[in-house]
C-alpha cells in the first residue's frame, strides 16, 4: 500500500430501481479513497458501507476490469468512463481525480440503451445490429493455416484497429444524438477489410445500417465526440467508410442479396 | 433507394448535398459582391449581368430553393429524431479533450439564424426597393443605392455581423461534415480538411463582412 494522501470525495450517483421507475441523483461520501484504487474499487468500497448499513449497494456493470470485455462505463461529469482519454472507467484510476472533487455519476443516455438499474442499462440493441450483419461465411472445421489467405498489412491493420470495438457505448453515450454511427462504422470496416468479409459486404452494410436506424439510435452529426471518448480510439474516418459502403450498396445492391426474404 | 433516403445516413447525404448546393453559392455571391469596391457602377453592372442571363439565374434559383427546402426538412425531421434517440442528460454533457467539436452542437441554431437572415436579406434587397440607374447606356437596377442607403443603419451592420459570424461557423462544421456524410474521409487529409474548411469559412464570412463595414465607413 503506498503511504500517498487518502481522499473524500462527493458522488452524485443516478439511482433508479428498474427501467420503468424514475431515478434521481443520491449523495454519498467516498472517504479514504486511494489514488491507486481504481474507480470502480472506489465504488465497490462505497457499496461495502451501503451493504453494512442495510442499503441497497450501486449497480454497474464490470466484468474483466482490464479494459478489454466492454462491459462496464458509465458517465463521470459528462464524460463517458471519465476525463481519461483512451480508458474504460475499471482502468480509471482515482488518481485522476482530486481531493473534494463532486462527481456525478450518470448510467449512458440512449433512448436505445434503457436503465436496467442505477448505472447499468441495456445495451442488447448492439447485439442485434451484429446480428444483422456483423458476421461472415465460413466453412467451420479445423482453423486454417495461418496465411493461408494472404492479406496486406494495411489492410489487416485496418481491419484490427476496428475490431479492437469492444461494444462498450460509450460512442453512443457521449453522442448529443445517441448515435451509434461509431459503433456499427467500426464493426462495417472491420468485416469490408479482409477477404473473409466480401461475401456479404453489401448486405451487411444496407442490414445493419438499417437495424441501427429501427433501434432508435439517432444520426451522426460528426461532432466527434464519440471517437475522443471512444477507450479503444476509433477514428471518424470508419463512418465516413461506412457512409460511402452504405451509398455504394444501396445503390448497387441485386435482388438476391436481400437477406429479408426467407428468414 | 427510398430506404436510402429514409436512412439516418442517407439524410445526411443530402444534407451534405443541399449544404454544398449553398457552400458553393455563397462563395460565389461573395466575390461577385467584391465588385462594390471597384464602384458602385461596376457593382450593378455585374448585378445586371446576373440577373440579365436567365438560364443561369433561374438555375442557380432552382438549385438553390431545391437545397433550402431539402437542408431545412431533413434538418428538422433529423433534430426531432435526434432529440428523441437521446433523451434527457442530467448529469453534464462531455467536456474537456473528449467534448464535442465546437460549432457541431448548436448547429440547428446557427442554421434558423441563418435562415431567418436569408429571409429578411431577401426582402431588403432582392425584393427591395427599385432604384433605377443607367450605366454605360443601359438602364440598370441601382443595388448600389440601395446597399448603401441600408447600410447607414448600425442595426443593419450589426444583424449582418451576428449573422454572418454564425454563418461562417456553421459552414466550418459544415464544409468539413460533407466530407465524413459523403464518406471522403481519409486518415491523412483529416487534419487538412479541418483547415481547409475553417479557412474557407473565414474567407467566406469575412469577405461578406467586408462589404456593408466597408459601405458603412465610405459613405
Amino acid at each position: 500500500m503506498s503511504d500517498t494522501k487518502k481522499m473524500n470525495l462527493t458522488l452524485r450517483v443516478w439511482r433508479q430501481k428498474g427501467s420503468q421507475q424514475s431515478g434521481s441523483f443520491k449523495e454519498y461520501l467516498a472517504k479514504d479513497v486511494s489514488p491507486d484504487d481504481s474507480f470502480l474499487e472506489m465504488l465497490d468500497q462505497v457499496n461495502e458501507q451501503l451493504i453494512s448499513k442495510g442499503e441497497d449497494p450501486i449497480a454497474f456493470d464490470h466484468d474483466c476490469r482490464e479494459g478489454i470485455c466492454g462491459s462496464c462505463g458509465f458517465m463521470i461529469n459528462g464524460n463517458a468512463h471519465g476525463p481519461q482519454k483512451s480508458t474504460t472507467v475499471c482502468q480509471l484510476h482515482m488518481r485522476q481525480f482530486s481531493d473534494g472533487d463532486v462527481l456525478n455519476l450518470e448510467p449512458w443516455r440512449a433512448a436505445a440503451f434503457p436503465v436496467i438499474k442505477d448505472l447499468m442499462v441495456d445495451r442488447s440493441a448492439f447485439d442485434r445490429i451484429i446480428k444483422s450483419g456483423g458476421y461472415i461465411s465460413v466453412n467451420t472445421g479445423n482453423a486454417p493455416d495461418g496465411n493461408a489467405l494472404p492479406i496486406p498489412k494495411v489492410n489487416a491493420d485496418e481491419a484490427f484497429s476496428s475490431a479492437a470495438c469492444i461494444g462498450c457505448g460509450a460512442c453512443v453515450a457521449s453522442c448529443k444524438n445517441a448515435s451509434a454511427a461509431l459503433f456499427t462504422s467500426a464493426k462495417v470496416t472491420h468485416l469490408l477489410s479482409v477477404p473473409q468479409g466480401q461475401v456479404e459486404r453489401e448486405r451487411r452494410v444496407l442490414s445493419m445500417v438499417e437495424t441501427m436506424d429501427a433501434e432508435g439510435f439517432g444520426a451522426c452529426s460528426s461532432t466527434g465526440s464519440c471517437s475522443a471518448s471512444c477507450p479503444k480510439d476509433i477514428s471518424l474516418v470508419n463512418i465516413a467508410k461506412m457512409n460511402k459502403e452504405y451509398l455504394k450498396a444501396a445503390f448497387n445492391k441485386k435482388p438476391e442479396t436481400n437477406l429479408e426474404e426467407g428468414v | 433507394m427510398l430506404n436510402f433516403f429514409k436512412s439516418s445516413v442517407g439524410k445526411k447525404y443530402l444534407m451534405g448535398l443541399s449544404g454544398l448546393v449553398w457552400a458553393g453559392f455563397v462563395a460565389g455571391h461573395m466575390a461577385g459582391n467584391m465588385t462594390i469596391f471597384i464602384s458602385k457602377e461596376a457593382y450593378n453592372a455585374y448585378g445586371h449581368a446576373i440577373v440579365s442571363n436567365k438560364l443561369l439565374l433561374y438555375g442557380t434559383e432552382g438549385a438553390l430553393i431545391w437545397a433550402l427546402i431539402t437542408h431545412v426538412v431533413c434538418a428538422i425531421s433529423l433534430s426531432f429524431s435526434n432529440k428523441k434517440s437521446k433523451g434527457a442528460v442530467h448529469g453534464g454533457s462531455p467536456n474537456g479533450s473528449k467534448g464535442a467539436n465546437l460549432g457541431s452542437t448548436w448547429m440547428a441554431i446557427q442554421g434558423s439564424v441563418v435562415l431567418a437572415f436569408v429571409i429578411l436579406h431577401l426582402a431588403t434587397f432582392k425584393y427591395g426597393t427599385h432604384y433605377e440607374t443607367t450605366v454605360d447606356g443601359v438602364v440598370m437596377r441601382d443595388l448600389a443605392k440601395l446597399m448603401i442607403e441600408v447600410f447607414q443603419q448600425p442595426g443593419y451592420i450589426a444583424w449582418y455581423v451576428v449573422s454572418l459570424i454564425l454563418l461562417g461557423i456553421h459552414l466550418s462544421h459544415g464544409v468539413r461534415s460533407i466530407f465524413q456524410s459523403f464518406g471522403l474521409l481519409h486518415p491523412a487529409y483529416q487534419p487538412i480538411i479541418r483547415k481547409a474548411a475553417i479557412g474557407y469559412s473565414v474567407v467566406v464570412a469575412g469577405g461578406f463582412l467586408s462589404q456593408p463595414i466597408f459601405v458603412f465607413l465610405m459613405n
